[in-house]
């Protein structure tokens, strides 16, 4: 009978009721949406570089976890790596973050080409000039781009040489002494990749090239390499996530101490009536938590709409510059963050109506 | 809780002696009752009329658990009020008072049945008590038990406030100017139903009224003024 109490008084008061679940819902929504987006970009990073087909990765030993700082090792570290046994081929790589954590790498296109079977093009051919460059296809349709087209990047103008299929290296690829010297990093790398004559050695040469170049480099499996692009990875999205999460926990909070609050007030009278009734101070506590879990598990559900009709608008807005993901594991999260929310939210509400006087609640018009 | 009942050849269901009662409102002091003796028999139907500021209504709170005595004896159905703490008296309103009220007191929300299982489901009680469905016929309900209270007229909504207040089955009824709301025909036909509850079912009914044409129906009547009971005398 208490639960049916609790929804006919969501019913009854349905403008109120919608209000704070939507509230609830866009905050959830937006949460959801933050951690779709963060673990997507993350996600198509690291399918670019597993896209790449290397064993291993070299990066300069700073304990860096993104590996998108430039020019920290010098070229000279490609041949050294080259030279050591079962060392197929090298290939290296210079980054530059252009947008959030899109990055325009260049390469020397030949040792790329060869080390990766060379790119897929969609439209257009390889680079030819120093200013070339080449864009996946998600982000040529976005931008409406074609061949010969010009397109600023870093403060350059590069002209369109070729479409690629998405799903290797980066989203756009220049030639690796062209950006060395527009980001006065010559002869400078981010990265080496590094193909084995067997892979069944990674292991054991992983462990060869840190003890080879230790202070200098530091190598990982790919499988290593790409388990870093996770939010739990990267330590300043990861405190972004937090504090965001715990303001919306905020939110969550007032929304609905303040639905709460307007409820008992609202309510005095019939608040009154249940303890003339007989009703324990807990069961009328018990009465505003369940209608405040109530009202967050609505607001959840909504959230969890909306956020997918985000995702959905995001694809069709963006599909290059931000990709979300639907992340069905963290909806159980959204939900405990709403309810935590609604709990502390109702209490106070909670334990004011639990105290008021019988008589004067009666008398309440 | 004590069980002691006072001493009386004749086992009232109420028994009140020097009963007062004092608000205390800021750095004054004010004495609602000064001093009342109640006696109320199992099964009698009594009105307790006064004007307002009588202390007719603080009396009603006091028996009906919702209000604690500043010093005084008061036994309901053998149980010392006195003693109670706010817990147990909680507990009382439960089952052994039902209330009455002026404004009805049904919650919007929930239809006419759903009030009536409303007090039953506070009580921790699952069934409803045997012959229930008499009453309800008694007090011509039955077709309007799923209607909410906005679709019920004011009788109708004051019989389902009687109904619930009755469906614990209570050893008192408790009833507020339970006609002040009401028309002439619909407060005389729920003065009737009381009479008969009373009558029929022996339901021992204490209604507190300023009314005295409300109070003719009641087998005793007694008066109130100035926090004191005047006289007593049979109707």
């Amino acid at each position: 009978m208490i639960n049916k109490l609790v929804l006919e008084n969501l019913k009854y008061r349905w403008v109120r009721t919608l209000g704070s679940a939507m509230i609830v819902g866009i905050l959830v929504a937006s949460l959801i949406t933050l951690i779709g987006l963060s673990r997507g970009m993350l996600e198509e990073s690291a399918s670019r570089a597993r896209g790449i087909g290397a064993d291993i990765v070299l990066r300069r030993d700073t304990g860096a976890t993104n590996g998108l700082q430039t020019g920290q090792i010098n070229e000279k570290f490609l041949k050294l790596v080259r030279a050591q046994p079962h060392v197929a081929q090298a290939v290296g790589v210079l980054g530059q973050t252009v947008e959030i954590i899109t990055v325009l790498n260049g390469v020397n296109i030949p040792e790329f080409e060869k080390f990766t079977g060379g790119f897929h093009y969609v439209e257009g051919g390889p680079l030819s000039g120093p200013d070339d460059i080449l864009v996946d296809e998600p982000y040529a349709r976005q931008k409406n781009l074609h061949i010969g087209d010009t397109i600023n990047l870093v403060n350059h103008n590069w002209r369109l040489a070729g479409v690629i299929e998405p799903g290797m290296l980066a989203r756009f690829v220049v030639r690796l002494d062209t950006l060395q010297g527009l980001t006065e990093n010559t002869n400078r790398l981010n990265q080496i990749y590094v193909k084995l004559d067997d892979p069944k050695l990674t292991d054991t040469m992983v462990n060869q090239f840190n003890k080879t170049f230790t202070g200098d480099l530091k190598a990982m499996s790919l499988p290593d390499f790409l388990a870093m692009f996770s939010i739990n990875s990267i330590g300043p999205l990861k405190i972004f996530i937090k504090v965001i999460t715990v303001m919306w926990v905020a939110v969550g909070f007032l929304v609905v101490f303040l639905s709460m609050y307007t409820a008992v007030v609202e309510r005095t009278r019939e608040i009154g009536i249940l303890k003339a009734l007989g009703a324990k101070p807990m069961t009328i506590v018990d009465l505003l938590m369940r209608e405040a879990i109530l009202l967050s598990l609505v607001g959840w559900i909504i959230g969890i709409g909306l956020a997918l009709v985000a995702k959905q608008m995001i694809v069709a807005i963006a599909p290059a510059s931000l990709n979300v993901i639907n992340v069905p594991d963290f909806w159980p999260w959204a939900a405990l963050i709403a309810l935590t929310g609604a709990v502390f939210g109702a209490i106070y509400p909670g334990v004011k109506a639990a105290r008021h006087d019988a008589i004067e609640a009666l008398s309440y018009e | 809780m004590s069980s002691a009942p006072l001493a009386d050849p004749i086992p009232d269901i109420i028994q009140v002696r020097g009963l007062r009662k004092v608000y205390h409102t800021g750095d004054v002091d004010v004495e609602a009752l000064r001093g009342v003796d109640l006696n109320v028999k199992r099964g009698e139907f009594v009105a307790v009329v006064g004007p307002s500021g009588s202390g007719k209504s603080t009396l009603f709170h006091i028996l009906g658990g919702l209000a604690a005595p500043t010093s005084g004896e008061i036994f309901i159905d053998g149980i010392d009020l006195r003693k109670m703490s706010e817990s147990e008296r909680t507990q009382m309103r439960q089952r052994k008072v039902g209330f009455v009220f002026q404004k009805y007191n049904l919650l919007p929300t929930l239809t006419a049945r759903d009030n009536i299982g409303l007090a039953q489901s506070i009580a921790g009680i699952t069934t409803q008590p045997i012959g229930f469905d008499n009453v309800l016929k008694m007090l011509g309900i039955t077709a309007r038990l799923d209607h909410k209270p906005r679709a019920l007229s004011g009788g109708e909504q004051q019989r389902v406030a009687i109904a619930r207040a009755l469906v614990n089955q209570p050893a008192i009824l408790l009833a507020d100017e339970p006609t002040g709301n009401l028309d002439t025909a619909n407060s005389n036909a729920v003065l009737d139903l009381l009479r008969d509850l009373n009558k029929r079912l022996g339901q021992t009914i204490l209604m507190i009224t300023h009314n005295p044409e409300a109070a003719a129906f009641a087998d005793r009547i007694v008066y109130m003024r100035d926090g004191k009971i005047l006289e007593k005398g049979e109707s």
